[in-house]
Parts: structure tokens; C-alpha cells; sequence
């Protein structure tokens, strides 16, 4: 450890980078596979069992459970991706069809730097938050950075020049930019309520984290805003059922028609990685970050058990796997419903953003500051 | 129309399905009651799809954790019922003896023209000796094979059976055609109480052949 | 470092700013647009001002996006090439050479090294910038979102066909 902190700074801040990209990269892996099982025990279907790496299928029982679990898929369907031939049709824009599935990965990677993962006392009694860069203007910045993902889409479905990933494109854009507006609006509440009048103004989600910690998870104070983020958060990941972009019934692949082999990987990676990060930004705004009890914290339960659960490394890893675990909750919840649910017109889709949930969130927005102001006097 | 039915309107209507508007075939024909509901509009909350998505996600959620019905094939196979047109195999007797006398119905019958059939002579030190006939050579090309059963069907000694083998797989276009030892190996024995060439060849020794 | 990266982020902005104006492909000038954006942002961040930067990057995500949605339904790539008139040659001549001239005299009069902005001007005390924004600045933040509206309406106005127009272009 204090090897580590005689490191460089920079290096310091890489090597941290390199551990969050690396996880959220096994989230990406695993991602996929928790769908393809998911689906798979909905559907009265295993899903998928028989990929093994034989040295570790080998061992007696654990190696056959982990096969069972379809534990070494993702490793075979990368290697596939990896090793396939690389196909670029001759219609395309080849600048910007290759640019697509590289964009679709930087906001992706970019967002996460400013999610905090948890928070513990150190020796000095001082609260460390577990997070790449705490900046002050956080949830701006992943709605700025995220809004940008967009781009991915668009051009991919542009640069194929071809129709339906081009339908599939022109679709995203006109998805996205209505419920950002929606999503955006219904966290408004949530900074409403945490910078009440007398406190410093900060938009960190950590400040929102440990505001709920205090009194009470904002999905109880607050349900209205986290219906409507939670509905627009759909939207914005692409995920059924608004999965526009790339209805297949409709469009084939939509956006990704064209694409193969690494390029068609990434932006599978992209996808999974934005449905992780809105699934942790999620969690820290409504589900009290990595609070395992609403209204109740590891502090409180090391007062009440005499054990130190929040200092420490204990106090990190019990506060990251409590994260973690809210986080793994709701990306189940996503796949949950794209399971059960069949995909909107896209007239819908436009209703419900434009004529539902804005107004929503914009009613909810304004009782919220009433109360406020009302609560406050 | 329906809308102006009464609330609670559930109307039972006799409705006759007749070809003929004739009373002769009324009562073979099966009256239906037909059940005309009405719709009333959606609640607030329904208009929500609250209720519906909640319902829906319950449904998936026990079937998430209810048993799964796959079939994991190569370890586990489908019970094949009786009757069940696999493979065509030749098969032996239960002495073990070879029971197809090359007479080349099957080979006729066959509408794809799947069988060849090369005739040749029975080896007279062997247990057949009694018998007219044997193929040499008998070749099934399962590339043209449609499982008919014709070959079955028209076969005078039963020598020839479509029985459970269903997946056939092959490297090459040769790995198709089954030729006569193949053919005897995917038939093996099947039981037999007939016995006619014994038969014959008793009959022949007692002396009253015709 | 510091003056590294202002060299680097404004030879983006401006690099990108020409090529939105050069470029034949409209997709690639709003790319460049996007470009630009960013390096606006960057020079932002190298100010400290994180929060005007984040709201520069909200341009780039949102407002191009928009731009391209457009761009993609019209496809200009198929319109013919327009000639340019000598009267538009002219007035873009002469807004052109105002406007070096203007810079050229801010130069002169050295009017970009006065004290720096303070804190609450780059929205680094959140609070007090948007207090500003609704008590000293809420004129032009409400003619800005009036002339917006205009914007808005003007396009509803010009987009929507009425059923004369309808029938006059022979539908």
C-alpha cells in the first residue's frame, strides 16, 4: 500500500482508471451473459452451458457448476469477435463508420470517472469517497458526457448508407434528445431538496449520497422523479422497450446493420457499459448509493454492532459491495423488464416522451419547489 | 351498438353454424353460445399500464424460477414413439443369419431411387446355403433417402426396417451412401418367429417341396 | 502544461471552426461544429470555469445532435451547388473586414488584460451564479430565452404546411 502512494501521481491516477475501466469492463462481459441467462430462465430455457475452458471445467464440482453457469461465454464470444474477419461494406462512409463504434465507447468510459463507488473513514477520522474525480458539478457532467453517446448511434446509422440503419439512427437522435429533457428535469427535485436554503450549492452526487444517508432514500421522498427517471433512463440506454434504434422486428439491426465482427463488439460493449453506469447513477440518486438500509448506514451499524463497518478496508469493501450489489439489482431489473415487455410504437415512444413525462417531471419539479419554499419559511 | 347494451351486459346468442338452412341437419350441427362482453373504458390507473407492466413482470418473474423445460439433446434424447420412420437398416434373424434375398423390390419401390442392389450368389458353405439368393452389395444413398418406408412396406422377408436412428452426420458425400456392412451394423437383430426358408428347407428335406 | 494544452485546444477550436466552414460535406461540418465545441470546453476548463465548460459540452451533445437530425432529413449532399451573388459576396466581405477591423482595436486598446473574472462570473460558487443569473442578469437571460422562443416558433411556423401550400406545390 504505501508502495502505491510513492507512485507518481499520475501514475497513481492511472493505475485507479485502469482498475475502474477494468471492472466496468467485466460488467460490460458479464453483461451480456446475465442477459443471455437471464432471458434464458424466463423463457423456461438453461441459456447458455456448454462453453469451458477445460482445465477449470475439470475441477470436480465447481468447474462443472461455473460451466453450467455459462461463466466462460463471454470469454469464447469476445475471442469470436476478436478473430472474425472484419467486414466493411462498399457503400459506407469508411471515416465515419469507422469512427462510430470508437465514439460509442468514450462517454461510456468518460461518465464513470466521476461516479463514486462508496466511502470510508480512514485512520484520521476524515470520510474518503472511492471515486476517480470528485467533481463538484457531477450529474451535469454525466448528463453532458452521456448526451454525447449519441453521436455513436447517429453516425453509425448515417455512414452505413444504407436504409434501415439509417432509419435506426435518425430514430436514436429524436429518442434521445426528447427524454433527456425528461430525465434531466426529474432530478431536479432530488438537487432542490439536497441544497435547500442555508446549505453550499453543489451538484456531487456524493453530497446526494450522503444526504439520503441522513434521513431518508429519495425513491420514498421522491417517487415520482424516480419513475420518471427511471422510464427515461430506459430511453436513453436503448433498452427495451424503447429500444428504437434497433428494433429488429422493424429494422434488422437497426443502427449496427452494416457492422461485424470487433466493430459490432464495441458497440455491444458500449451499450452494456451505458446501461451499467445509468444503472449506478440510478442507484446513488434514489437507492442511497452505498447505504444498505434506508435511513440507515454502515456508520450506524458499527455503533450498533461495536464492529468498525465503516472504517477502513472493511468499511470500503462493505460500502463498494453494497453498491455493487444495489447497482447488479437494477441492471437485473432492466433485463427483467425487457423480458416481459414488447417494444413501443414509435409514435408511442414520442407520446409518451413529449406528452407524458415532460409534463411530469415539469409538475413535479414546480410542487417540489413549493414545498420547498413553503417548508422553509 | 354493443355500447348501448346494458352495464353489465353479458348476452348468451344461439348462433346455428348450418351449410344448409335446412332443419334435417340441425340437430348434428353443434350449437354455439357466443358471449358478447362490453367494453368499458380504461381506469386512470389502467390508462397508466402500471397494473398491466407490474402483472407482467410477476408472470415472467415465476417463470424465471420455474423448472426448465429445455431438452439438452446430445445427453438427453426424445423418446422416439412406436412406429417411427428413422434410418432404413437391414436387419439379421435371430440365428444371425442374413435375411435379405436381393429380390429388389425395395430397390423398385424406392421412389428417389436411393437403393442399389448388386445380386450375387448365396455362399453355399454358409448357414444361408437353403436360401436362393443374397446381395452382394446393397447401398442405401441417405443423401436421396426421403424415409418413406416404401422399402418397408413391400419387403417379402422383413429384411429391411426403418427403425429409431434419426441424425445421421458425414464428412463427405460418401459418408451418405451406407453400403451393406454399414447397413448391417445400424440394423443389428430383430426378433423373428416367421422362419420360411427353415420352413422350406424342412419341408424340402421331408420331401414334399413344390 | 498549462499553455501546452491552450495551444492545443485552441488550434482545435479554431482548426475545426474553419472546417465547418470549408467543408463540402454538411455531416462533416457539423462534426467539425461538434469539434469545436469541444475545444471551447477544454479552453473553459484551462479557465476554471467547469461550469460554463459542462454547459459547452451540453451544446455539443444536444444542440448538434439536433443540427445533424437536420442535416440528415433535408440531404443537402443532393442539392445542387448554389451560386453565390455578388450583393451576399459583398456584405459578407464587409462583415468580415468590421470584424477584424473590431478585434484588431481591442488589441490596440488592450482591452483583454483587464483583472480576471471573478469567481462567481464562471460559475465556480454555483450559488451565487445562478443568484446572478435571476437578480443582476435577468434581463438578458429573459430576452435570450424570448428570442429563443421566436426561433422556435418561427420554425413550427415555416415547417408546418398549410393545406393551401399544400395544394399550391401540387401534393
Amino acid at each position: 500500500m504505501d508502495l502505491f502512494y510513492q507512485l507518481p501521481l499520475i501514475l497513481q491516477l492511472l493505475i485507479k482508471a485502469l482498475i475502474v475501466v477494468a471492472v466496468l469492463m467485466g460488467f460490460c462481459l458479464y453483461g451480456s451473459l446475465a442477459e443471455r441467462k437471464v432471458s434464458a430462465w424466463i423463457q423456461g430455457r438453461p441459456g447458455p452451458n456448454r462453453t469451458a475452458i477445460p482445465w477449470i471445467a475439470a475441477i470436480p464440482l465447481l468447474g462443472r457448476f461455473l460451466q453450467r453457469l455459462g461463466i466462460f461465454q463471454p470469454l469464447a464470444d469476445g475471442g469470436k469477435f476478436l478473430l472474425k474477419e472484419e467486414p466493411v461494406p462498399g457503400h459506407v462512409n469508411w471515416f465515419y463508420f469507422n469512427l462510430a463504434p470508437v465514439l460509442a465507447l468514450i462517454p461510456a468510459l468518460t461518465t464513470v470517472t466521476v461516479v463514486p463507488f462508496g466511502e470510508y473513514i480512514d485512520a484520521a477520522g476524515r470520510s474518503v469517497p472511492l471515486i476517480l474525480a470528485d467533481l463538484d458539478l457531477g450529474i451535469l457532467f454525466i448528463f453532458a458526457v452521456s448526451s454525447i453517446g449519441v453521436y455513436s448511434t447517429i453516425l453509425a446509422g448515417w455512414s452505413s448508407n444504407s436504409r434501415y440503419p439509417f432509419l435506426g439512427g435518425v430514430r436514436a437522435s429524436a429518442q434521445l434528445i426528447s427524454y433527456e429533457l425528461a430525465m434531466s428535469l426529474a432530478v431536479l427535485p432530488l438537487f432542490l431538496v439536497v441544497n435547500g436554503p442555508g446549505s453550499e450549492g453543489s451538484l456531487s452526487l456524493i453530497r446526494v449520497v450522503q444526504w439520503q444517508a441522513g434521513t431518508c432514500w429519495f425513491v420514498f421522498i421522491a417517487p415520482v422523479s424516480a419513475f420518471v427517471y427511471l422510464i427515461a433512463l430506459f430511453a436513453e440506454t436503448n433498452r427495451l422497450p424503447f429500444d428504437m434504434p434497433e428494433g429488429e422486428a422493424e429494422l434488422v439491426g437497426g443502427f449496427h446493420t452494416e457492422y461485424g465482427a470487433f466493430k459490432f463488439g464495441l458497440l455491444m460493449t458500449a451499450e452494456y457499459a451505458h446501461l451499467t453506469v445509468g444503472s449506478a447513477v440510478f442507484t446513488l440518486l434514489f437507492l442511497g448509493g452505498w447505504n444498505p438500509f434506508p435511513g440507515y448506514t454502515w456508520g450506524e451499524a458499527a455503533t450498533w454492532t461495536g464492529l468498525a463497518l465503516h472504517s477502513g478496508l472493511l468499511g470500503a469493501l462493505l460500502a463498494l459491495g453494497t453498491f455493487l450489489l444495489k447497482t447488479i439489482v437494477m441492471i437485473f431489473i432492466f433485463m427483467w423488464v425487457r423480458c416481459t415487455l414488447p417494444r413501443f410504437r414509435y409514435d408511442q415512444v414520442m407520446r409518451i416522451g413529449w406528452r407524458v413525462l415532460l409534463p411530469l417531471a415539469l409538475a413535479n419539479l414546480v410542487v417540489y419547489a413549493i414545498g420547498i419554499a413553503v417548508l422553509t419559511q | 351498438m354493443l355500447a348501448r347494451q346494458s352495464p353489465c351486459a353479458i348476452r348468451y346468442q344461439r348462433v346455428h353454424f348450418c351449410l344448409l338452412h335446412s332443419d334435417f341437419f340441425l340437430p348434428f350441427l353443434m350449437p354455439a353460445t357466443v358471449k358478447v362482453l362490453e367494453r368499458r373504458p380504461l381506469s386512470f390507473l389502467q390508462r397508466t399500464y402500471l397494473p398491466g407492466v407490474l402483472a407482467g413482470m410477476r408472470t415472467t418473474l415465476r417463470h424465471m424460477v420455474a423448472p426448465k423445460i429445455t431438452m439438452e439433446y446430445p445427453e438427453q434424447r426424445p423418446p422416439i414413439p412406436a412406429g417411427y420412420r428413422g434410418v432404413p437398416t437391414l436387419v439379421k434373424d435371430p440365428h444371425g443369419r442374413e435375411k435379405c434375398v436381393s429380390c429388389q423390390l425395395c430397390e423398385f419401390v424406392c421412389p428417389p431411387k436411393a437403393i442399389r442392389i448388386a445380386p450375387g450368389a448365396v455362399d453355399a458353405s454358409g448357414p444361408n446355403a437353403h436360401v436362393e439368393k443374397a446381395p452382394k452389395e446393397f447401398e442405401i444413398d441417405m443423401l436421396r433417402c426421403i424415409y418413406c418406408g416404401l422399402c418397408q412396406e413391400v419387403c417379402p422377408e422383413e429384411a429391411i426396417w426403418l427403425q429409431n436412428l434419426y441424425s445421421l452426420s458425414g464428412r463427405t458425400r460418401s459418408d451418405f451412401v451406407h453400403n451393406k456392412a454399414k447397413l448391417y451394423e445400424l440394423g443389428g437383430t430383430l426378433p423373428d418367429t416367421h422362419f420360411k426358408w427353415d420352413k422350406k428347407k424342412a419341408a424340402e428335406e421331408a420331401g414334399n417341396a413344390h | 502544461m498549462s499553455a501546452f494544452l491552450f495551444y492545443l485546444f485552441a488550434t482545435l477550436t479554431l482548426g475545426s471552426a474553419l472546417l465547418v466552414v470549408l467543408n463540402r460535406n454538411a455531416v462533416s461540418s457539423a462534426m467539425s461544429l461538434f469539434l469545436a465545441f469541444i475545444g471551447m470546453a477544454g479552453l473553459f476548463v484551462l479557465l476554471e470555469a467547469y461550469f460554463l465548460a459542462l454547459q459547452v459540452m451540453v451544446y455539443a451533445g444536444a444542440v448538434v445532435v439536433i443540427f445533424v437530425f437536420i442535416v440528415m432529413l433535408l440531404d443537402v449532399d443532393k442539392l445542387p451547388r448554389q451560386r453565390i451573388d455578388k450583393l451576399s459576396k459583398g456584405a459578407a466581405t464587409i462583415a468580415f473586414a468590421l470584424m477584424v477591423t473590431g478585434v484588431l482595436w481591442l488589441f490596440h486598446k488592450d482591452q483583454f488584460t483587464g483583472p480576471a473574472l471573478p469567481a462567481e462570473a464562471t460559475g465556480a460558487v454555483l450559488k451565487t451564479y445562478g443568484r446572478q443569473l435571476f437578480t443582476t442578469y435577468l434581463l438578458p437571460m429573459q430576452v435570450t430565452g424570448f428570442l429563443l422562443l421566436i426561433a422556435m416558433i418561427g420554425v413550427i411556423v415555416i415547417s408546418k404546411r398549410t393545406p393551401a401550400a399544400t395544394a399550391a406545390s401540387g401534393k
